[in-house]
């Protein structure tokens, strides 16, 4: 006799001093189906997860540049280890930051180009399902989600936005709800729009709006269900290999 | 030996400034009319105790290229000063 257990992949939400949204990450894990793991900024220890998500907030008072420091941390080479070997991983909003100062994501997000923290829904158009976290989602697509940050706008040299551009690492893009991409729509300043990448393996994903602030219908919009749901059938899936 | 730098860091030239593009909009309104190229960066004062000038150097560099800079998006110039701080 065997029985089959549907197994709950287990999803890392680390913890930065000045975190804010990681209680939220777990949250939003645990209401989608997986199991919440928190780890420590200072740990060199992974405890085992099948994917890693780097949550918004303020990660050392932002001191410097928004993620520099904490782009240093010490559990952040395991970060790369785990990236380096195809593990899926996911930076929001400040996590998404220091990645970027990590150098595992192209570009740099600098102060919005209105000088105003913004904080409101947006809508996202999906460019590529090739991702951990759009795997359910079909390019084209439209979700909403709530932004809140005062240094979203995304930047690169000209050469890095042309190799974005033309190897598809562009993986959300401000619209309006149809879906369609123009300055009106752009909340930041961000070089063509962009809300999100992804590396070249397609791994490693950085958004500045919050997916995890968009899974229970009754506090909003619940565009961040199907980038959880896609985030924890990559991770089951890598679990089993 | 202790060592003193400065480390200026500045935007890449062409890249958005959106601070500097603030204060520059706010002069006018000061009485200063013609101020145009207004950017802002970030200085960084530091010690390094070294053996010797070269090996300090090389640290405020890496320093420098490291952390205090994103080469993404900004460019980092050393300057050595006369005396340590306090």
């Amino acid at each position: 006799m065997s029985l089959v257990t549907v197994a709950s992949p287990r999803i890392g939400v680390i913890t930065f001093p000045g975190s804010l949204d990681d209680r939220d990450a777990l949250r939003a894990i645990e209401t989608m189906g997986g199991e919440g793991v928190g780890l420590w900024h200072a740990d060199h220890d992974l405890r085992d997860v099948d994917a890693v998500v780097l949550p918004g907030g303020f990660s050392y008072g932002d001191y410097l540049r928004c993620g520099a420091i904490a782009g240093h941390a010490p559990i952040l080479e395991e970060v790369r280890d785990f990236a380096g070997g195809g593990g899926p991983v996911l930076g929001i909003c400040n996590g998404f930051q220091i990645l970027c100062e990590a150098g595992l994501l192209p570009g740099a997000l600098i102060r919005n180009a209105s000088l105003r923290f913004v904080c409101r829904n947006v809508f996202l158009r999906v460019e590529t399902s090739q991702t951990p976290v759009t795997g359910e989602l079909v390019a084209g697509e439209v979700v909403e989600i709530p932004i809140k940050h005062g240094e979203g706008q995304y930047v690169a040299t000209p050469s890095q936005l042309e190799r974005i551009e033309q190897e598809g690492l562009v993986v959300f893009r401000y619209a309006d709800a149809r879906g369609r991409v123009g300055q009106a729509t752009n909340p930041n300043g961000s070089l063509e729009s962009i809300a999100g990448v992804r590396n070249e393996a397609g791994n490693v994903v950085g958004l500045m709006p919050h997916p995890e602030h968009a899974v229970d219908p009754d506090v909003g919009p619940t565009g961040g269900q199907p980038l959880f749901a896609s985030l924890l059938a990559s991770a089951l899936a890598g679990a089993g290999a | 030996m202790r060592f003193a730098f400065e480390v200026l860091v500045t935007l890449k030239p062409g890249l958005a400034d959106p601070q500097g593009k603030a204060v520059e909009a706010s002069l006018p309104g000061l009485g200063f009319s013609s101020v145009s190229d207004v950017h802002i960066g970030r200085h960084v004062r530091l010690d390094i105790d070294a053996p010797d000038e070269t090996e300090a150097r090389a640290q405020v560099d890496e320093i420098a290229r490291r952390l205090l800079s994103n080469p993404v998006i900004e460019d980092y110039r050393v300057l050595d000063t006369s005396s340590p701080g306090m």
